[in-house]
């Protein structure tokens, strides 16, 4: 036995610079820097160097706003990496018209992406003029409250089960010296909250007037009032969590310092990497426990178009092992996010993702608003929504007029 | 270059030729990067580019859009607060650390390294030092605290009220240091018979600097407000590695929309114009000034 593994480490040690020399290094950017994702990526990267290539890390911290930008000017400077992360949706969208990425319709018609990948409206997020430009990883919903099992024992409350009971507990928990909401400071966290209110409390069909008919009357009527003063709510219960990063936030809902966070189901990645059960240390509610919807924003690896025929080729054979299943299994557990092929087997998941899933089963998703509404939309919202939040003296009739006034020059 | 007396009137265009051939490298940087990018962003700032420029116009549309954008109005009044403080509260303090150190002390290069120090770190690390120092839970609140002072608030960077004064706190002490030093020279520069016939003519001292000095140090003055002056437009780093604008937008600066807008929104067309508005800003305060400065008379 002995001997024989000797002879494999032996054989491993011989072949392994061999295969190294055919090896095609691929830089690879992306902003999972965080524990949990950071696990995923390990993943990721262990199955493509599984194939003979070599995975570059190209990793940038300070959460996609900051790392777009630095992608963006790196491919459109004439820089281009290997492959590089981007949301699902508009994001890439005019590096492609342009022509910079790499057309990979090749690549899924070998792969089945038509028939696989689960639903197919992340397909069509990748699809411009008919032709396919990325490869989806995962999905990632936003409609999700964690909630601190432990928190609510200290304030002695029930957990809640939906959001009205966590508005309901937040005086017993403020009592107890317990912040009721932790809100990172970063823009997009307050505009992602405010979105999730919109679709839990509002509904599948107030959201999609709103952000895919771009309906401004709606925007500013009465329907989405009701949104504004669930907003209103959320900041006086966040106030107070003087935390910038997502993941600090998630920290203190960890930690019982915090009642509970509205973010996505990334978030599950760091109670993951903490040792915490879902159901006994905590519990999360999807949908805020309201209308259970969840958008099917996430995440997609984009090529840009490279001279070196060795890295297209491995270009191709990444974007191939993404949509494995075997890939798909070991990243998605990692991450926490939700697999994008309903035939991959889930076993290993945990209640949270389980719950995730039979969502996605039973066919209530949304399109996210990355899908839906352009960047520069995107950031006039959360521009809006970190003023809202941190400011509050911004009544929310006030809000919500500004808010109307996006809506109505949307694109 | 003496060797070669000059017979009838030299040609100016061939006068320290050497010189001139030199600065071409400096004159093309001017010219097509400076200049040129310079126009090149207003004319963009007239159409409609998104993630990359295209050429369709669009009028006034992106300056309209900019001007009712709340958040550009909270960037240039905090603009506006940060700069005229900077530029008075460095100048004040400057001069006085300046003054001070030239009343021959002893171990005065041992603090003027300590006051210049600061200024050897980047804004991002000036950033960052003051915001754990601002932080109220790990900083100046939570020392004072401890020292029994329960009550105790200071907590400037979580409020939107006053952020903007906590990021004004963190650049005096970054740039002071420099402006010390400048004045230190243009005070040194003084010819000690003037403070001698000050003292006989028993003028007192606070009289002899405010009265005499200041207006012989003019110079060192104009620099200094130059110096200060672009560094308070281009604030960005500063901002960014201490509160990232916030909270909420509280803290933002012009330099800030502009990059965001154009590569966070992607949505270049709306950058440019925040930056032209921005040319302008400077433009309209130097224009003046220069002309009264240099326009009046011919310099050699």
């Amino acid at each position: 036995m002995n001997i024989r593994a000797m002879a494999a480490a032996l054989a491993a040690t011989v072949t392994l610079p061999l295969g190294a020399a055919y090896a095609t290094d691929l830089e690879v950017t992306h902003w999972w820097t965080s524990g949990g994702e950071a696990a995923a990526v390990g993943e990721l990267a262990k199955a493509f160097n599984a194939t003979g290539n070599k995975w570059v890390d190209g990793a940038i911290a300070g959460s996609g706003s900051t790392a777009r930008p630095i992608m963006i000017s790196r491919i459109t400077g004439g820089d281009p990496m290997g492959a590089t992360q981007f949301n699902h949706g508009r994001q890439a969208e005019e590096l492609v018209q342009e022509g910079l990425m790499r057309d990979l319709t090749a690549v899924a018609e070998k792969g089945k992406w038509k028939d696989v990948i689960k639903p197919a409206s992340l397909l069509d997020s990748c699809t411009i003029d008919g032709k396919i430009y990325c490869a989806p990883i995962n999905i990632h919903s936003w409609q999700w409250l964690w909630l601190s099992n432990e928190a609510f024992k200290k304030a002695g409350v029930e957990v809640p089960k939906n959001w009205n009971d966590l508005v309901a507990a937040a005086p017993a928990l403020k009592k107890a010296g317990i912040q009721p909401l932790a809100l990172g400071g970063q823009p997009w966290q307050a505009n992602g909250l405010f979105d999730v209110l919109t679709i839990s409390l509002g509904g599948k069909d107030l959201y999609e007037k709103v952000y895919k008919d771009k309906d401004a009357k709606v925007a500013g009527g009465a329907e989405m009032a009701k949104i504004f003063a669930a907003a209103a709510q959320a900041r006086d219960m966040a106030k107070g969590s003087n935390v910038q990063d997502w993941n600090q936030a998630t920290n203190m809902v960890l930690t019982g310092k915090a009642g509970g966070q509205i973010m996505g189901d990334w978030a599950q990645g760091e109670f993951q990497i903490a040792g915490k059960k879902a159901g006994t240390d905590y519990t999360c509610l999807p949908g805020l426990g309201l209308n259970e919807y969840l958008t099917t924003g996430g995440d997609a690896f984009y090529f840009p178009l490279l001279k070196d025929e060795e890295k297209s080729k491995a270009q191709d054979i990444l974007a191939a092992a993404i949509v494995d299943p075997k890939t798909q299994v070991a990243f998605n557990l990692k991450k926490g996010s939700l697999p994008i092929r309903s035939d991959v087997d889930l076993a290993a998941a945990n209640d949270c993702m389980k719950k995730g899933l039979d969502i996605l089963a039973k066919g209530n998703i949304i399109k996210s608003t990355d899908q839906l509404v352009s960047a520069d939309t995107q950031k006039q919202k959360e521009d809006l929504m970190s003023e809202f939040f941190a400011n509050a003296s911004i009544t929310p009739e006030a809000a919500q007029k500004r808010f109307a006034d996006i809506i109505g020059s949307a694109d | 270059m003496a060797a070669h007396a000059p017979t009838g009137r030299p040609n100016q265009l061939f006068r320290n030729l050497n010189a001139k051939i030199a600065s071409i490298p400096m004159m093309l940087v001017a010219l097509v990067i400076f200049l040129g990018g310079t126009i090149w962003t207003v004319f963009y700032s007239f159409t409609n580019s998104r993630l990359l420029p295209r050429l369709n116009f669009v009028g006034f549309d992106q300056y309209e859009r900019l001007w009712a954008s709340s958040r550009w109005i909270i960037s240039i009044q905090n603009l506006a607060i940060y700069g005229i403080l900077s530029l008075i509260f460095s100048l004040v303090i400057g001069f006085m650390l300046a003054a001070l150190m030239d009343q021959k002390i002893r171990f005065e290069n041992t603090f003027r390294t300590i006051f210049l120090y600061p200024f050897a770190l980047s804004f991002i690390v000036t950033g960052l030092v003051w915001q754990w120092m601002l932080n109220p839970e790990f900083g100046v609140q939570s020392v004072i605290r401890s020292l029994g002072w329960t009550s105790f608030a200071f907590d400037p960077l979580y409020n939107p009220d006053i952020v903007i004064y906590g990021i004004l706190i963190a650049a005096l002490w970054q740039g002071t240091g420099l402006v010390m030093c400048l004045m230190l020279a243009g005070l040194r520069g003084i010819d000690e018979d003037i403070w001698k016939a000050a003292r006989v003519d028993g003028i007192p001292m606070w009289k002899t600097y405010l009265l005499i000095i200041i207006p012989m140090m003019r110079p060192v003055f104009i620099t200094t407000l130059v110096i200060i002056a672009s560094g308070i437009v281009k604030v960005y780093d500063l901002v960014v590695a201490q509160t990232s604008g916030g909270p909420g937008n509280a803290s933002e600066v012009p330099a800030k929309y502009v990059y965001d807008y154009m590569f966070q929104a992607q949505n270049l067309g709306q950058g440019f114009a925040a930056s032209t508005m921005m040319l302008l800003t400077v433009a309209i305060i130097v224009v003046p000034w220069a002309y009264l400065e240099f326009g009046g008379r011919k310099r050699g």
